[in-house]
């Protein structure tokens, strides 16, 4: 059984450190099958763990720092939008440039308004999000197998938690059940029929960067008030890139999304537990390894060594009507 | 695809666009200096004071900008393939062994005059080769060079702490970098470049490697500019299309440039370990690769163009160091923020004040062929 506990232990950290790439990855998502490469994931969760973690202090609610972290990332994906829609520049570089703005600002606005080395003040009781037990969990904990797995496993996270969970299906349906969805995956293939067809390009691209904003809002705010109790300088720490990778790797569909999310919240997982402990098998591994495994996971699947990964037909393009 | 805007002069497109966008980033950052509560002017004063006012800190503007040739040189050549190179700062900080292990072996026996070599060849060879795979993979299997070099830049990250950590590290030492080297390993000064202006570099690692970063500038537009490779790397950039159809072989070229890329950005490494800190310690690149995309757009990814935006980012780090000094509440961060607002308004927001500007010249222009001309032509 002890085996079976440390499984327990390891998939729940797993499902701890996988929702802000989950959320950040569906946020990709929207974006790029509109045709918006977005690289500036990073930056905007950022931005938005900042704006959660200050407004939830300075309110004393996490509602309120639940909005503010969603209109910040809101505003950073129009800036995008903006760039790379109304003024057809380069979406990497505005990407690049979003991701640098976030990380400056939100040190020097933070060591302004709060004078804690660019951090938010910790978070209190209200403050933030706390974990929600699902009904009969205590109860049923003491079942072997099932119970551990209901009681420590699925129940015990936070709402933020089983939302992103949710927004799985959820956009899956959007994208691929209803006309939104529809025109968004046809504006990233096909732009110019979509012109055709009387839509307009650019109030849908916008629609769906904003979805975007949106999505790495709410990511932001799960790092600063569930994860943690606060921001701290630079906490992001390269998720942003994860789950544009995992989004690559999960060949931009919204399923193989979580699963990849999984997967790459998984070797982070056990890269933390190993630390020092040998595998069976195996035995020592770098912690330098585990932490690169995701990267070198996704060039390997980007070289086409494992399937192939074929991004929207129109991403990085600025749609330019017929002159 | 066609060009959507009107031709304009070239002053105005290679100098008056990029100084109004430049403009423009600036006069946003002083507004986030006034967010803090602080005095913007103030701010500026203490940057020029802090970066040109004494020859240390004109020699540690220096030191910056050196690294910053060298990165925005590597982002340019591949801007003119039309490739993206955000890999700069891993092919720097893998090159650092290209650097490190020849220091290591020969600090002993050789002078500096025999290591420098060895080492400028090791770093721009071991930065290629950072940058081969990614290259390869585009050219070969079509995976897309940006994402490719941002995954090499976290490859890069986590392979240099475990090559630092557990195999570089000396026996018995705490800190995660190598031995000091002896003097033999360590590039001389140039205070003879500025003494004649009656300045003193004083403690600043102003060195050698800023006269090989204007060397390399001055190699790369005669490569880029006058040579059949550059010719070709410039069709690729401007038109695949054409390109094929003239016979220019498009994968050799595409590897071609984004090893010169990694080659350029790898020689980045010799300014910081053997000019300044004579060992190789943690994260010596310290974001020097990605300011090498602010710097390649913003001088128009010409050398000409490069240098004078290298000084510039050299004067923010130097003079922003002196900022915080003074001003607490103004960290190094601030130049994070600029530099995010240059890429932002000098590369995607390039064109943002094109057509004001154009319909500005039109009118003038009009105005002027209005006017009766004297018969002359």
């Amino acid at each position: 059984m002890d085996y079976f506990d440390t499984l327990i232990v390891i998939l729940q950290s797993t499902i701890r450190v996988s929702v802000p790439l989950i959320l950040a990855a569906l946020a990709g998502l929207y974006s790029e099958r509109a045709g918006i490469f977005d690289i500036g994931l990073e930056g905007k969760m950022l931005a938005a763990a900042f704006a959660g973690g200050a407004a939830a202090s300075v309110a004393g609610s996490a509602l309120v720092g639940l909005a503010a972290a969603i209109l910040v990332s809101v505003c950073l994906a129009l800036v995008h939008g903006f760039a790379s829609i109304t003024q057809r520049g380069n979406q990497i570089v505005s990407g690049v440039a979003i991701n640098f703005i976030a990380l400056g600002a939100t040190v020097i606005l933070g060591q302004a308004w709060f004078r804690q080395g660019g951090r938010t003040p910790q978070l209190g009781e209200g403050e933030r999000f706390t974990t929600v037990e699902l009904p009969f969990a205590a109860e049923l904990a003491d079942i072997p197998v099932l119970g551990s797995i209901y009681s420590n496993l699925l129940s015990g996270h936070f709402l933020l938690t089983y939302l992103a969970f949710a927004l799985v299906p959820f956009t899956w349906w959007v994208l691929y059940r209803t006309r939104f969805g529809l025109r968004l995956r046809a504006v990233g293939e096909n732009p110019g029929a979509v012109d055709t067809a009387g839509i307009s390009v650019i109030w849908l691209r916008y629609r769906a960067v904003i979805c975007c904003g949106i999505l790495c809002g709410i990511a932001g705010a799960y790092l600063s008030m569930a994860m943690t109790a606060g921001f701290v300088k630079g906490m992001t720490a390269g998720k942003g890139f994860i789950a544009l990778a995992a989004l690559i790797f999960a060949k931009w569909k919204p399923v193989n999304v979580m699963f990849a999310c999984l997967l790459f919240g998984f070797l982070d997982a056990m890269s933390i537990r190993m630390q020092g402990n040998p595998l069976p098998f195996i035995g020592a591994v770098p912690v330098q390894f585990m932490q690169a495994l995701p990267y070198m996971l996704t060039v390997i699947l980007l070289a086409g060594f494992i399937g192939k990964a074929i991004p929207p037909r129109a991403g990085g393009v600025p749609y330019v009507k017929e002159r | 695809m066609s060009a959507p805007y009107a031709k304009l002069p070239a002053w105005v497109d290679y100098g008056l666009i990029p100084l109004i966008n430049l403009a423009v980033a600036f006069l946003v950052a002083g507004l986030v200096v006034l967010a803090v509560g602080q005095s913007p002017l103030r701010a500026a004063s203490l940057l020029i004071e802090g970066a040109f006012g004494y020859g240390e800190g004109i020699g540690f503007t220096l030191y910056y900008a050196t690294n910053f040739i060298f990165t925005g040189l590597a982002v340019a050549v591949a801007f003119h393939c039309g490739l993206f190179n955000i890999g700069g700062e891993g092919q720097a900080y893998v090159a650092g062994l290209g650097v490190v292990l020849p220091c290591l072996w020969l600090d002993q026996f050789a002078p500096w005059y025999v290591i420098f070599p060895v080492a400028i060849l090791g770093s721009a060879l071991v930065g290629a080769s950072w940058a081969l795979i990614p290259g390869w993979l585009q050219a070969k299997r079509g995976s897309h060079v940006v994402i490719t070099t941002i995954m090499f830049n976290f490859i890069a990250s986590s392979l240099m702490v475990y090559v630092l950590v557990d195999v570089l590290k000396p026996a018995g030492s705490m800190a995660p970098q190598t031995r000091k080297f002896a003097e033999s390993g360590q590039l001389p000064r140039l205070d003879w470049l500025l003494s004649p202006f009656g300045l003193d570099i004083g403690g600043a690692p102003f060195n050698l490697s800023f006269l090989l970063a204007l060397v390399m500038a001055f190699v790369v537009w005669v490569v880029i500019w006058r040579t059949r490779l550059g010719y070709e790397i410039r069709t690729m950039g401007h038109s695949p299309t054409a390109a094929a159809y003239a016979g220019i072989r498009e994968h050799r070229i595409i590897i071609i440039t984004m090893m010169m890329s990694g080659a350029l950005a790898g020689m980045m490494a010799l300014n910081p370990i053997m000019g300044d800190q004579h060992s190789m310690q943690l994260d010596f690149v310290g974001g020097a690769g990605f300011v090498g995309i602010a710097v390649a757009l913003m001088g128009r990814s010409h050398p000409a163009g490069i240098i004078p935006a290298a000084i510039l980012f050299g004067v923010l780090y130097q003079g922003g160091a002196e900022i915080s000094f003074e001003m607490p509440e103004i960290s190094r961060d601030m130049i994070t923020i600029i530099q995010g607002l240059v890429i932002l308004f000098a590369g995607a927001l390039e064109n943002m004040f094109r057509p004001a500007i154009t319909t500005f010249f039109a009118t003038l222009g009009a105005a002027r062929a209005a006017r009766p001309q004297p018969a002359a032509e």
